[in-house]
């Protein structure tokens, strides 16, 4: 554990702070990741046609496997192209 | 662990050693003729083996005993009564040993007196670590704790405190080492800084410092500089939000210069004295950090500029002929102290061909005249860093500086034919009302010269100004210990 001293004015919490939530999805592009873990794509797939029925574009991804962090490039790919994503872990 | 400290006798003879110490070595006969003769508990600081010639002594090595009996030099003998220090001596005096004692004849083979070591409870790096385990700090900044699989260097960066380079953890212990660099009061308000209006504090200014890489015996110069940046005239508000390219540039004089180490001679505006490019980062981090003024949010510019990281170098006095800056503006020669100014890059000023300053001269208002806009009069202040080949042409010819002042702001000038609206097929440009008149280029007082560089390549450098004709003053203040 180390200790540091607070170099702000400390009127934010020392915690990270999370990114804002967006207002809403009208004129975003919603970023689907499929980290591949069977039957996931069951709920996903029904996420993008519920999106795609109230004129979202989605753009979908996919882990090459679900044991392993996303590889750099597919990470950086969905940075790029998408301004949130929702990522799903079923069984 | 304070709690877990051996514990010192409250009655009797202590004395507290280390084996490096000759003079301990010295009296480790003594100590043991005491030990036989009424006691004695003997607290050892680096080796617990020390002295052989006790059956027990106390292992010290923590450090925690001798701090808590505010132990400096070794040996250092104190007698306890009733849980109070009575009486105390260190280094080694018979007499002294004798009447602490109350033992006579002590040491008879040894000679009268020798002086003794310093404590290591007190060694730089040692003594930050116990005040911290002891909560002796007196430092009233927010703790943030790391997580254990952090790496704090990252932890840093997520948190937002980086100017996009790495930045050293402002450990309490290096917090109260920066500090020693200074005499003032942690807790001394230097400034109210903006954009949040927040207090920065000595403490504060010293966690931006050691974030910066500062050493401590730069503080005085950080705190300058800090304290000139946030004086109302220099507004530091005004350039953090602006949409133009500056920050503060710091100009350093005085005989901190030299004792600091700064650059002023080749590369003086470069890369690679850690003097100048950390108390320069150093101003901006205090702005970023305690201020609340980061890049894209208030501060609204539009290009920005790398000095913005850093922009600190010191004048050569030695080398120049000419008042130095801080005297110009006000400050004793043999005084330090900090001017700052709101600029921007360097432009360079090539003239390798003149040898008269009538000649020179003009090749400084060519370039200073392109200042922003070939056409803008009466916004842009700038600063000029004249190099030692240029200085030379001045000098032989005997120009003062307040001759290459008034002739730069008599010869910037401009027929209103040449920068009204439109002119020149550019629609950048002055209002009708100049036609028919001359235009200066600069306010009166808009422009500062320092001399800095190395002695080859006759180049000198504008350091351009912000254009709110005067909006940002420059701010000169005094070095304080």
């Amino acid at each position: 554990m180390t200790v540091l001293l607070d170099p702000t004015s400390e009127r934010s919490p020392t915690a990270r702070p999370r990114l804002a939530r967006p207002e809403g999805l009208e004129g975003k592009t919603v970023g689907i990741l499929d980290i591949s873990k069977p039957r996931g794509d069951v709920f996903l797939d029904r996420i993008h046609e519920l999106l795609a029925a109230r004129g979202i574009e989605v753009k979908r991804y996919m882990k090459p496997t679900v044991s392993r962090p996303a590889p750099l490039p597919l990470a950086q790919q969905i940075g790029t192209e998408a301004d949130l994503v929702i990522e799903g872990l079923a069984d | 662990m304070p709690d877990a400290l051996p514990a010192a006798p409250t009655d009797g003879l202590i004395a507290i050693v280390k084996r490096d110490c000759p003079t301990c070595e010295l009296t480790a006969p003594v100590l043991a003729d005491i030990a036989t003769r009424g006691g004695i508990t003997v607290f050892t600081q680096d080796d617990p083996a020390f002295p052989e010639t006790i059956s027990a002594p106390v292992d010290d090595t923590d450090l925690g005993v001798s701090h808590r009996l505010k132990v400096e030099i070794v040996p250092t003998l104190i007698r306890m009564d009733g849980g109070r220090e009575v009486d105390r001596t260190y280094g080694w005096d018979r007499a002294e040993w004798e009447r602490v004692t109350g033992i006579a004849g002590l040491g008879t083979g040894l000679p009268t007196m020798r002086p003794g070591c310093g404590a290591k409870n007190v060694e730089p790096g040692i003594i930050e670590k116990l005040k911290v385990r002891f909560g002796e700090t007196g430092l009233v900044a927010r703790p943030v704790v790391i997580g254990g699989a952090e790496d704090e260097i990252e932890a840093m960066f997520d948190r937002g405190w980086s100017d996009g380079l790495p930045l050293v953890p402002p450990t309490p212990e290096r917090v109260l080492r920066m500090l020693t660099g200074t005499a003032r009061d942690p807790k001394e308000v230097v400034g109210i800084c903006p954009p949040d209006l927040a207090p920065a504090t000595v403490e504060k200014i010293a966690i931006n410092a050691v974030m910066a890489g500062c050493k401590p015996e730069y503080l005085p110069t950080v705190l300058a500089a800090v304290e000139a940046v946030l004086d109302e005239p220099f507004c530091m508000h005004g350039v953090l939000a602006t949409t133009m390219f500056v920050g503060p540039v710091v100009v350093v004089n005085g005989p901190v210069r030299r004792q600091i180490g700064m650059n002023a001679l080749g590369n003086a505006l470069g890369q690679g004295n850690r003097a100048n490019a950390t108390i320069g980062r150093a101003v901006q981090l205090v702005v970023r950090n305690v201020g609340g003024g980061r890049p894209r949010e208030v501060d609204r510019a539009t290009l920005g500029s790398p000095g913005k990281y850093t922009y600190c170098f010191a004048e050569d006095e030695e080398g120049s002929s000419w008042e130095p800056l801080s005297a110009e503006r006000g400050v004793p020669r043999g005084r330090s102290a900090v001017t700052v100014f709101a600029g921007f890059g360097l432009q360079g000023i090539v003239d390798q061909k003149s040898r008269e300053p009538e000649s020179l001269v003009r090749s400084f208002v060519g370039s200073l005249k392109a200042i922003h806009n070939i056409k803008l009069t009466g916004g842009p202040d700038a600063m000029i860093v004249v190099c030692p080949e240029h200085a030379r042409t001045f000098r032989a010819a005997g120009w003062s500086k307040q001759r290459l002042y008034d002739e730069l702001y008599e010869r910037c000038e401009f027929d209103g034919a040449e920068v009204v609206a439109g002119a020149q097929g550019m629609a950048e440009g002055a209002p009708p009302s100049v036609l028919g008149t001359k235009v200066k280029k600069f306010r009166p007082g808009g422009l500062l010269i320092v001399r800095a560089g190395g002695s080859a390549g006759m180049f000198s450098g504008i350091i351009g100004g912000w254009s709110a004709g005067g909006a940002s003053l420059p701010v000169t203040k005094e070095v304080r210990e």
